[in-house]
């Protein structure tokens, strides 16, 4: 994916340059907790061929379970991308909005019976509905940030507060268990397959998205959205449209992710499932040197964002922080790296190097 | 409350003309105290059950003294043009940092005041410092401050746990009777109504926000500064020092609302203060303070808070008990009057452009 994104925009020629410099921050990233985790501890990167409980092939270590447990991450990524882009603003209603996703799946497949025999409707069913529930809530959020200009952050402030109620009401605040194994593929392991299926999810996500990018407009049409709203709008495209767009995309990617995260587990915890995870989905299009005020986006970075976000995470579990403690080391980390990439911070430096420079010139 | 506000636009020639000539804070803030009276009033009809007991409505404010200080401070924020979501965190942090002193370390309340006081000045200082200084988006910074402090919170202590000092729960158990005011109960025995000591506090907060804003040339510099950087910074006006003062005083009224918190509840849990920082943002907006910045009051943030606590209150005795139905309720609530602020504000700039 970042090669061939890589590829694509290479052949821009003067966009070059900026794109080598937005793929460098995240890949150096990686690279710095990769040889991080390295000295501290080689038995990192390995990587074990075992067998589960039912007998089956899988894979195990810690760069399987970063790139596990990252699908989700990285499938939010490239709708919170576009979003960004698009309105200036990040919508922080993702794990609210996974909640509902995924507590509609459950209901569907369970049809109102918590503890079903089989299942009450073919799987697919019921992401599809899920995914129009989800994409629902995605047009809400957009219609309030688009036609009644609110902005982005607020208006997914209302879904963020009551997102994880309606899921509980959606079932009745029962929690229902799906007992039939073939549901616990998505997030889980196919049998014969010792891949983690929600590898393969993400892979075919960031395949469409690519595909949609390089197609479609809509790269063109929400970078110029992004840049000067007015502008776009005398240029006859409908700016309020396409912010729609992005946050209804965005409603799909949630929709994806809020199938792997109840597969995982079969079931669900309305205030547990998803918590925390618009903070990392932010965090990954930040560290994808994404401006968080919109304009122009790089899909790959952001999805390398989130791959280092995850790996993060797993570093620090590796080492003992606590589930509960963990948002305050990442806070720490985004501070660090909103403070090197604020303009003032960048012209101070800019100024220093300038005049060291400066200085030699004249020695 | 939509109706209210379609009547100004549409019916009434005199009073919409006298409604259009309001600032848009005071605007605002009318839609707001109409819209509490009435549902307050409403409830009293309606509902009588409890609502006509004075004690039901100081009830609201024992248990609302924190958010009301919290919310002082958000709006402080909102009017500068900015927006703070570390208050809940740092609530946490501030009753858990002050329950570990109290209970462990055998400390006195004036420490833990103290103690109350540096943590919420330590995150303003450095929040503001980011904001203003080095123009990072306050949303950005303040999400950070959040998950900090609640990583924080956990790493304090991790369980939840009662503070069994003395001086304290006297404090805690203070009650201060409100004289002319109170209930005969069902044994006839007259009992009189009574407020916390946070009140007070949260009382005074709301007076000192208002005087300073109304009267004092650095309040009018936060509404300058939100309503517009560019001519505050052509007014000479220092739009670093004001954006950073407005996140120093939230963060010192978020130290102080976590210590009428802790007060309240009397015990530290780092699930202390969940979500209090959305209701802070919520009770602000329903209280007229516009997103956008340079536009609020204070006593709207009070009569904000009592609407969204009342709203709540009312649809728990209306039988929807369900835990879910209060997050659905709030949300609501906000989105209500996120729409309503977004209509009014459009149609009195087509009104202005067309005058």
């Amino acid at each position: 994916m970042a090669n061939s994104e890589n590829a694509k925009t290479s052949s821009a020629g003067s966009l070059k340059n900026l794109v080598r410099n937005q793929c460098f921050i995240p890949v150096a990233a990686l690279l710095l907790l990769a040889v991080f985790n390295l000295i501290a501890d080689p038995s990192f990167f390995r990587i074990t061929l075992g067998y589960n409980s039912a007998g089956n092939p899988v894979l195990s270590g810690f760069i399987i379970d970063i790139i596990n447990n990252g699908s989700e991450l990285a499938i939010l990524a490239i709708g919170m991308t576009l979003v960004t882009a698009a309105s200036g603003g990040q919508d922080i209603s993702v794990g609210a909005a996974i909640a509902i996703a995924g507590s509609v799946i459950l209901r569907v497949l369970c049809g109102g019976n918590a503890r079903p025999e089989t299942l009450q409707a073919p799987i697919i069913v019921a992401f599809l509905v899920a995914c129009v529930v989800a994409m629902l809530f995605g047009a809400f959020n957009g219609v309030l940030v688009a036609y009644f200009k609110i902005q982005p952050m607020i208006a997914t402030l209302i879904l963020y507060t009551a997102g994880r109620s309606i899921a509980a009401w959606i079932n009745n605040n029962e929690l229902p268990v799906i007992s039939d194994p073939r549901f616990a593929y998505f997030g889980g392991f196919i049998p014969g397959i010792p891949i983690p299926t929600p590898c393969f999810i993400a892979v075919a996500c960031m395949v469409v998205i690519a595909i949609v990018l390089k197609v479609t407009n809509l790269r063109l049409y929400t970078q110029a959205v992004g840049i000067n709203q007015s502008s776009s709008k005398l240029n006859g495209l409908n700016p309020e449209l396409i912010k729609v767009l992005a946050f209804v995309i965005l409603g799909l990617c949630v929709a994806v992710a809020g199938l792997i995260k109840v597969s995982r587990v079969s079931s669900i915890n309305y205030s547990v499932i998803a918590k925390d995870i618009e903070m990392d989905a932010i965090l990954a299009v930040a560290l994808g040197g994404n401006a968080l005020s919109g304009g122009k986006f790089n899909m790959a970075a952001s999805i390398i964002g989130a791959f280092v976000i995850q790996c993060l995470t797993t570093t620090l579990y590796k080492f003992g922080v606590s589930s509960t403690a963990l948002p305050a080391y990442k806070a720490v980390v985004v501070i660090l790296l909103v403070v090197v990439s604020a303009p003032t911070v960048r012209e101070y430096f800019d100024k220093i190097t300038k005049k060291m420079k400066l200085s030699k010139e004249v020695a | 409350m939509a109706k209210t506000d379609k009547n100004n636009a549409s019916t009434g020639k005199g009073l919409s003309a006298k409604l259009m000539g309001m600032t848009d804070t005071n605007l605002l803030l009318t839609i707001t105290v109409i819209v509490f009276f009435l549902m307050y009033i409403g409830a009293v009809v309606f509902l009588r059950a409890g609502f006509l007991k004075p004690q039901t409505f100081f009830l609201l404010l024992n248990s609302n003294a924190a958010l009301i200080i919290l919310a002082c401070g958000m709006s402080l924020v909102m009017i500068t043009g900015g927006i703070d979501i570390s208050v809940g965190g740092v609530t946490a942090l501030v009753s858990m940092c002050c329950a570990v002193y109290l209970d462990y370390k055998d400390g006195n309340v004036f420490g833990a005041v103290l103690i109350a006081l540096a943590i919420g000045l330590a995150f303003g200082a450095f929040q503001g410092f980011m904001v203003a200084y080095l123009d990072i988006q306050p949303f950005i910074v303040t999400l950070a401050g959040m998950f900090f402090a609640k990583g924080m919170t956990t790493v304090v202590n991790s369980s939840p746990f009662n503070v069994a000092n003395e001086a304290f729960v006297a404090l805690k158990t203070t009650r201060i009777n409100v004289p002319g005011l109170g209930s005969v109960n069902k044994k006839g025995i007259y009992v009189p109504a009574y407020v916390e000591i946070g009140v007070l506090v949260a009382i005074l907060v709301v007076i000192v926000m208002f005087a300073l804003l109304r009267w004092t040339k650095m309040g009018r510099n936060f509404y300058a500064v939100g309503g517009n950087k560019q001519s505050a910074l052509m007014l000479g006006i220092n739009v670093k020092k004001t954006k950073f003062l407005s996140h120093l005083i939230c963060g010192l009224l978020a130290g102080i609302g976590g210590f009428i918190y802790f007060l309240h509840v009397g015990s530290g849990s780092p699930s202390n203060a969940a979500g209090a920082e959305m209701d802070a943002i919520a009770s602000s907006i329903i209280g007229g303070t516009m997103l956008t910045g340079g536009v609020g009051n204070v006593v709207g943030t009070f009569f904000g808070v009592l609407s969204l606590s009342t709203i709540q209150n009312i649809v728990s005795s209306i039988g929807f008990d369900e835990a879910w139905w209060t997050g659905i309720t709030k949300a609501a609530m906000l989105c209500l009057f996120l729409v309503v602020q977004s209509v009014v504000m459009s149609v009195r700039k087509k009104r202005n452009a067309t005058n």
